[in-house]
């Protein structure tokens, strides 16, 4: 109700004064770095970092554009395999945030309205307090050292198994980007089921339909354009992220975002870094083009 | 036996008691109403037969067999809702066949049923459609065919009508007569709009607050309505205040202040000395200049003190010689001229000595 109102007071702005400065934003910060970004991928890197000039009176030097950054991408497999590696570690991230999202958006929609808004303070709760602490706190609660890790271990003991390390592991990093990712996932799927009009779960269930007939019929398929804001919410910020594999995972669990910072800030190799960058940007669109594509299937009656 | 029997149905909302111990018996193949205005318990009964809510206490027997512990998906009930309820992401065939599904028919009975079920309702070419795709009727339609197609016991229709402007309205009424004619199906129909009611229903029950007023046909529940707030809620009346007085030859007769003695029916039970309303509708009091209406038994002169055109009809309201107005309906046969009488003339007043209903107090 609230928004409406705003957005209608709002549009007796002229237009370009409205959507100006979003896109002035987003051109300075997006779409010119974007082809700084495509240019140094074509370039050779620099010898202290940086690129190499464009033209050079030393033949010896390296200069001007080439492709080799790209043939070096594909020439390795460890670099198509680090890109399914975080594809995988994302969509696992997207689906265990889904699975367990769900519910719980279902249970505040169904809520009484007046401890639904109550319910969504507490899933955004964990905003409010650096991402970096909540990492640490991950840290220190999977930690060695940590009860969790002894519990675990005891109960290993017991049963003849051997002790295992939570911490610098997969699993760390995916339980820590699911708690990263999760209110992300609430979000959409809570704002989409709320809207659900209840007549059809009555008409649903009037017309023959038993609980699971009515979730599977009804429910499911009205929450898909929640589903799909939601994984991509997770999907796309998760596949690039660096943070999370770079404290809590071992030396096999770097991630795309991981191979893009050390370009940078350790290799110097600016135009390999681009080009990671740019081939990342294109994997996500491509992912989300499909996902476009089977939402437009799913949310056809929207 | 009775199809549907509802016996001592009582539903409280904490304090508020939204049916108070409501029976009603609903023949097989009937098209019965429930009206009332809102918040009279009309909708919480229909919902009360889906399996939407219980009762505190009372039966519900369909056929003899109570339905109060079998949960709504398992009652031969189904409903055609205020809002349709149609499903936005099935379309047209998908929605009308979803009962069927869920009762897990054969595919080639579905289809079969389905197209059996677009043809009556005439949405032969609209199977693939979606629902946001069809018009206001044509949704009320598909709703309809959708809350038939698995042959209910029952079907109830929540204020189904109501979502329609007046035109199509009036369409979908003779629709819905004509479908319950051919299908044979006992509707029970939920509607505060009292001319729908009298259009559709075989037999209508008026509630208020909780309670059954008076349960009869159209034609009688207008013509004799049993009490004031029927009289009231169903149609235009006018009432005036009357009591029952004994006559010189010792039988009952019916006096108003100021005006006299008024030529009615008086219902067995009235006695002399009881209090009341006279009632008649607008339609049944004439007027006229003078000698039209002389032969009426009852016949008064008035003044003219307002008129209201109305196209087909104009409503002239006339004051009485002792101050009450009385409310007369003349069709403008005559094209072109509004006002038959002026305001402020003065003018004769009569009705037939069989029109008009007293109401006790």
């Amino acid at each position: 109700m609230n928004d409406e109102r705003k957005l209608s007071r709002s549009t007796r702005f002229p237009r370009w004064l409205v959507s100006g400065p979003p896109l002035l934003f987003l051109l300075l910060l997006v779409a010119i770095p974007g082809v700084i970004m495509v240019f140094a991928s074509f370039r050779y890197p620099g010898e202290f970092g940086g690129l190499a000039p464009l033209a050079a009176s030393d033949p010896q030097t390296l200069h001007g554009f080439t492709t080799e950054t790209y043939r070096f991408f594909f020439s390795d497999f460890i670099y198509v395999e680090v890109f399914i590696k975080s594809f995988v570690m994302a969509l696992a991230t997207t689906l265990i945030c889904l699975v367990m999202a769900y519910p719980l958006a279902l249970l505040i929609a169904r809520s009484p309205k007046r401890s639904r808004n109550l319910m969504m303070l507490l899933v955004i709760l964990p905003f409010t307090s650096n991402f970096l602490i909540g990492i640490y706190a991950w840290m220190i609660i999977l930690g060695p050292q940590a009860a969790l890790n002894q519990l675990i271990n005891i109960l290993l003991g017991i049963f003849g198994a051997a002790p295992v390390q939570l911490l610098f592991s997969p699993f760390a990093v995916m339980i820590t980007m699911v708690y990263v990712y999760l209110p992300f996932m609430v979000l959409p799927l809570y704002t989409n089921l709320e809207k659900h009009d209840p007549a059809l779960l009555d008409a649903a269930q009037d017309l023959g339909a038993n609980a699971w007939q009515r979730f599977w019929r009804v429910t499911f398929p009205l929450s898909q354009p929640g589903i799909f804001a939601g994984s991509a919410l997770v999907f796309i910020p998760a596949i690039g992220m660096f943070a999370v594999p770079e404290l809590l995972g071992g030396i096999g669990d770097i991630m795309i975002g991981n191979l893009i910072k050390d370009q940078f800030l350790g290799t110097r190799d600016w135009p390999f870094g681009s080009t990671l960058a740019i081939l990342l940007t294109l994997a996500v669109l491509l992912v989300v083009w499909l996902v476009a594509k089977l939402s437009g299937r799913g949310g056809r009656y929207a | 036996m009775a199809r549907l029997e509802l016996r001592n149905i009582t539903r409280r909302f904490g304090d508020f008691v939204a049916v108070d111990d409501v029976s009603l018996t609903i023949e097989s193949g009937e098209f019965f109403t429930l009206l009332g205005p809102s918040g009279c318990g009309k909708t919480t009964i229909l919902r009360m037969i889906a399996g939407f809510e219980f009762p505190d206490a009372g039966q519900i027997l369909l056929d003899g067999i109570d339905l109060v512990g079998t949960p709504a998906e398992k009652r031969p009930v189904h409903t055609v809702f205020q809002s349709y309820a149609l499903f936005p992401h099935l379309t047209v065939g998908e929605n009308i066949s979803f009962p069927l599904r869920m009762a897990r028919h054969a595919a080639a009975d579905i289809r079969q049923r389905l197209k059996e079920a677009l043809e009556q309702v005439r949405l032969g070419g609209k199977a693939g459609k979606y629902p946001h795709e069809l018009s206001g009727g044509e949704q009320q339609r598909v709703a309809l065919a959708r809350a038939l197609i698995n042959r209910p016991r029952l079907l109830l229709l929540d204020e189904s009508l109501a979502a329609l402007d007046a035109k199509l309205r009036e369409e979908m009424q003779v629709e819905l007569i004509n479908l319950q004619r051919e299908v044979g199906i006992t509707f029970v129909f939920v509607t505060h709009a009292q001319v729908e009611a009298l259009a559709l229903s075989h037999r209508i029950a008026v509630m208020n607050q909780g309670k059954v007023e008076q349960v009869d046909e159209p034609a009688r529940l207008y013509g004799f309505p049993r009490n004031r707030f029927v009289a009231d809620f169903i149609g235009q009346i006018t009432m005036i205040p009357a009591q029952v007085e004994e006559s010189a030859h010792g039988h009952r007769r019916l006096v108003v202040d100021g005006l006299g003695e008024i030529v009615t029916p008086l219902p067995q039970g009235v006695v002399i000395g009881d209090k009341g309303v006279f009632a008649i509708r607008p339609e049944q009091v004439r007027i006229g200049v003078q000698a039209e209406l002389a032969e009426l038994k009852n016949h008064f002169t008035g003044e003219v003190h307002s008129l209201l055109y109305q196209g087909d009809v104009s409503v002239y309201r006339v004051r009485l010689p002792n101050g009450t107005m009385i409310e007369a309906l003349l069709p403008n046969s005559a094209p072109g001229r509004a006002e038959l009488f002026k305001v402020g003339a003065e003018i004769k007043v009569g009705w037939r000595h069989d029109a008009g209903v007293f109401l006790h107090e």
